[in-house]
């Protein structure tokens, strides 16, 4: 059976055109099924986060309901949803005019274009949608067998940390395949014993017995130094799972939630790139070849309203299709390499244009290999920042309100880097699994300069307490001051701490 | 499918009403949804439970914007929080803002805060109907005749018979087919209301807690604006006297010296007397003090106003306590005392701006 009959005809027809045109422009994508949804059903399936079959969670209620609210309040609304697998799916929103129904395919194939050639997304799972359903079964099994409310704060304590996940992991093999347990080798240190220059008097100086226990003493103090685990592992939630006292179900769900956050991760890496690409190829397919004359004014409507920035935010939509051309135009003048950023004629600069007219070529090549951050480390330039009027902006105390801080090329780049890094999250890692000695969990937040929102530190430490089960820590800075913060299941402490 | 969503929407509300899970109650919080009235940012509650998680602390953390402005230009209302890079996970989604007029904001209000109708008094003397179409129904008078919705009709009865010829599309409509716009008699009162604001502006009612104060009249008035067609709105400040002033001074002004919470009311029940007779009014007094009456006599006569002389007048009596660092409170602990139980009058404390719409629903919740 063709899955694509689903669709009414006239957009049956309209979908199969505009495919035309995406692979005309060379976008290669997966084959994708488009549904066309109602509002309830398509808020409800974007509460669970593309996944219809997600397990059962009282937070994807939550999503819901703002959701709906928010479409009944006529103050958002989701005209579309990708979901990254093979076959990739597309949900319409059954209410949306004709011309925004052929706008959103051409942005679709986009987006599916990205998920099926940029890199970040090599090691995700195709086939999610079936993962999900999987996922959704094991958990009714236990909360059938367990308890809803059981299996319900478990996760809820799991979600509480799904953010610890190694972001960059997938990409980079940085464990041994198996850890030397033993610590045996070259490295063992032997008992020296008493000095002793008489070969015969050896048995008398350094009996064997009194050897082997200094052996010992030796082997047990070279034990405790070794450093459990040995390198900072970012991935606390792997941490956790090989380590913690978990019940058997127990780590079944943990691995479930950091199986999700892993398949999320690359789409919140690529946000605008993404969204920019999806954006600069449903205007250029458009514009040039699907939309009627009927259709501008709709159209044009629409597609500002995409773009349309506000002070305060980032619109990865304007930022990402503004960063895309800008690419393509530079590749097509040649405004790049040493030539280009020695040159310090602004007018030369101005009036640059070697035609080389490679800029296509260029996109296709970015599209592949970067993500947001290196994206934006390479590409965003001084011209650019000015040009799209960029700012930092910030809390001001005295004034007790948001200000415009920076307009400055540097430091805007900085906070932007600084915002994508990591997902925007501090980087914590699981310094000591047992630390001094104490089988206690030793955590140290990497502090760049922000302080952690710390009444959430704390709550969340005392999450990580109820997996681990023994006493946990957590060593931050809090207004420069190196602080340790420690939930023993009992109580919270912190004392000062300065490494 | 729906049917799932369903559960795990109804276990969110059961936890957002404290039913279970008293582990999450304290991550609930007030979530706001923005909307713009005119050129005014409105934010319309919506409960959240927020899992915590380690995070950077907003307001150290900043971030990067895109417009106009100078350095050391303040963002609207609305923006900042937000920031970026943590965008999410749902693909593709449009957020528009749009402008809300101000009864759908009344609504949104009543349904977030479950306030029911108000019911003015003296119902039978002052309500009005109107007729308000509702809905399609197969019979009606032709005049009420709905042409598309027959047509319609007749289309699918010609299909579902196979009559229908694409290459020669008549449509037909048989008797059957017709259908009719249908109504309803819709109570609307008809009747006037007053809204009287007192505000002590003592020193100790700082910017904040004016701040408090507006954002909560601004809301009581677009509620009562709902339900009277005509609402008028009347401001009085007070230390040791009273004198009646226009919305903006009502808001900006600010003077010490003594309270004479007492003043205020003999200027609003002169007013009651002399322009809006509850027989054709229906009249709301509200009250916002950080507590601090001058003396206990002064408060006993405030006691005797209220019961002899104002609350069988108005409609609901409403006090509204403001925490301030100096004020004693001893206000609202008088007043639960003596007028508390009477039925026409609402007290609240409201200790922050967090607290502005528990106070709303104990106001406005009586549907007085």
């Amino acid at each position: 059976m063709d899955k694509h009959t689903q669709l009414p005809s006239h957009l049956h027809d309209i979908r199969n055109r505009v495919e035309g045109y995406a692979r005309a422009y060379g976008l290669d994508f997966f084959d994708t099924v488009f549904e066309v949804l109602g509002f309830d059903e398509i808020n409800m399936v974007a509460a669970y986060g593309g996944f219809p079959n997600r397990y059962p969670h009282w937070r994807f209620g939550m999503d819901y309901e703002r959701l709906s609210k928010g479409y009944e309040y006529g103050l958002s609304k989701i005209y579309e949803m990708v979901i990254n697998n093979d076959p990739s799916y597309a949900y319409l929103l059954e209410s949306n005019m004709d011309v925004d129904q052929k706008l959103v395919m051409a942005h679709v194939f986009g987006h599916v274009d990205f998920f099926k050639n940029n890199f970040m997304f090599r090691h995700t799972n195709r086939k999610m949608m079936d993962q999900m359903a999987n996922h959704a079964t094991r958990v009714r099994r236990y909360q059938d067998k367990l308890g809803v409310e059981l299996v319900e704060d478990f996760i809820d304590r799991c979600l509480s940390i799904e953010n610890l996940i190694d972001y960059q992991s997938p990409y980079v093999k940085r464990r041994p395949d198996r850890p030397d347990v033993e610590g045996e080798g070259a490295e063992r240190q032997v008992a020296q014993g008493f000095k002793n220059e008489r070969e015969y008097m050896r048995e008398y100086i350094n009996p064997r017995e009194f050897m082997q226990e200094q052996q010992r003493k030796l082997d047990e103090e070279a034990a405790r130094k070794k450093k459990f685990p040995e390198r900072a592992e970012r991935d606390v939630l792997l941490f956790l799972l090989e380590h913690a006292p978990l019940e058997r179900w127990e780590h079944d769900v943990l691995s479930i939630i950091r199986e999700e956050a892993y398949y999320f991760a690359p789409q919140g890496q690529t946000k605008i790139m993404n969204e920019g690409w999806a954006t600069y190829w449903h205007s250029k397919i458009m514009t040039e070849k699907a939309l009627d004359a009927s259709e501008v004014i709709d159209y044009a409507d629409h597609h500002s309203g995409t773009l349309a920035t506000h002070p305060g935010q980032l619109n990865p939509y304007k930022l990402g299709v503004e960063l895309w051309r800008d690419i393509e135009d530079r590749w097509n003048k040649g405004r790049f390499g040493k030539e280009y950023d020695e040159c310090d004629s602004f007018v030369a600069r101005k009036h640059w244009d070697k035609q080389l007219g490679v800029g296509r070529e260029k996109i296709f090549e970015v599209r592949k290999h970067y993500n947001d951050v290196t994206f934006i480390d390479e590409f965003l330039s001084l011209e650019f920042c000015i040009q799209q009027r960029l700012f930092t902006f910030g809390y001001n105390e005295k004034h007790q309100r948001w200000e415009i801080m920076e307009r400055e090329f540097r430091k805007v780049k900085e906070k932007l880097l600084h915002m994508l890094t990591n997902f925007g999250q501090p980087l914590i890692a699981v310094e000591d699994g047992n630390w001094e000695n104490r089988g206690e969990l030793y955590l140290v937040h990497k502090h760049d300069g922000v302080d952690l929102k710390l009444d959430y530190a704390r709550d969340t430490l005392r999450h990580v307490q109820s997996l681990w089960r023994r006493p946990v820590n957590l060593h931050t800075k809090v207004e420069g001051r190196g602080t340790i913060f420690r939930f023993d299941g009992k109580e919270h402490s912190d004392r000062r701490a300065d490494l | 499918m729906s049917l799932k969503i369903k559960q795990d929407h109804a276990r969110f509300r059961d936890i957002v009403r404290g039913r279970i899970k008293s582990n999450l109650k304290k991550y609930v919080q007030k979530g706001e949804m923005v909307g713009k009235k005119g050129k005014d940012f409105i934010t319309i509650p919506i409960p959240t439970i927020d899992i915590p998680h380690f995070r950077f602390g907003e307001r150290s953390q900043g971030g990067v914007g895109q417009g106009d402005g100078e350095p050391g230009d303040p963002l609207s209302p609305g923006d900042g929080q937000a920031g970026s890079g943590q965008a999410g996970q749902g693909e593709g989604q449009h957020i528009l803002e749009v402008d809300v007029p101000l009864d759908e904001l009344a609504d949104i209000l009543g349904e977030e805060l479950a306030l029911p109708r108000i019911e003015p008094r003296g119902k039978d003397r002052i309500i009005a109907t109107r007729l308000k179409y509702t809905g399609v129904a197969p019979s009606g008078p032709e005049s009420l005749r709905h042409f598309k919705r027959t047509y319609k009709q007749a289309l699918r009865r010609q299909i579902a018979s196979g009559s229908y010829n694409w290459r020669r599309p008549v449509i037909v409509p048989v008797r059957e087919d017709r259908r009719y716009r249908t109504w309803k008699q819709v109570p609307l009162p008809e009747t006037n209301a007053v809204v009287i604001y007192m505000m002590d502006v003592s020193g100790s009612m700082g910017d904040e807690q004016k701040e408090i104060v507006r954002i909560e009249s601004f809301w009581i008035d677009t509620w009562l604006r709902k339900h009277y067609k005509g609402l008028e709105s009347r401001y009085i400040i007070h230390d040791a006297v009273a004198r009646e002033v226009d919305r903006d001074t009502f808001f900006h002004t600010r003077e010490s010296g003594g309270t004479m919470i007492s003043s205020a009311y003999k200027l609003a029940l002169e007013m009651i007397e002399t322009e809006y007779a509850p027989t054709s009014w229906n009249v709301y007094p509200f009250h916002f003090s950080d507590g601090d009456n001058w003396s206990a006599d002064d408060t006993r006569l405030c006691v005797e106003l209220l019961q002899k002389r104002i609350l069988p007048a108005v409609n609901l009596f409403c006090y509204g306590q403001v925490e301030s660092p100096y004020g004693s409170g001893q206000f609202i602990k008088d007043l639960k005392e003596t007028v508390g139980p009477r039925e026409n009058v609402a007290l609240s404390e409201i200790a922050d701006k967090d607290a502005i719409y528990a106070s709303i629903k104990t106001f406005l919740g009586t549907g007085k």
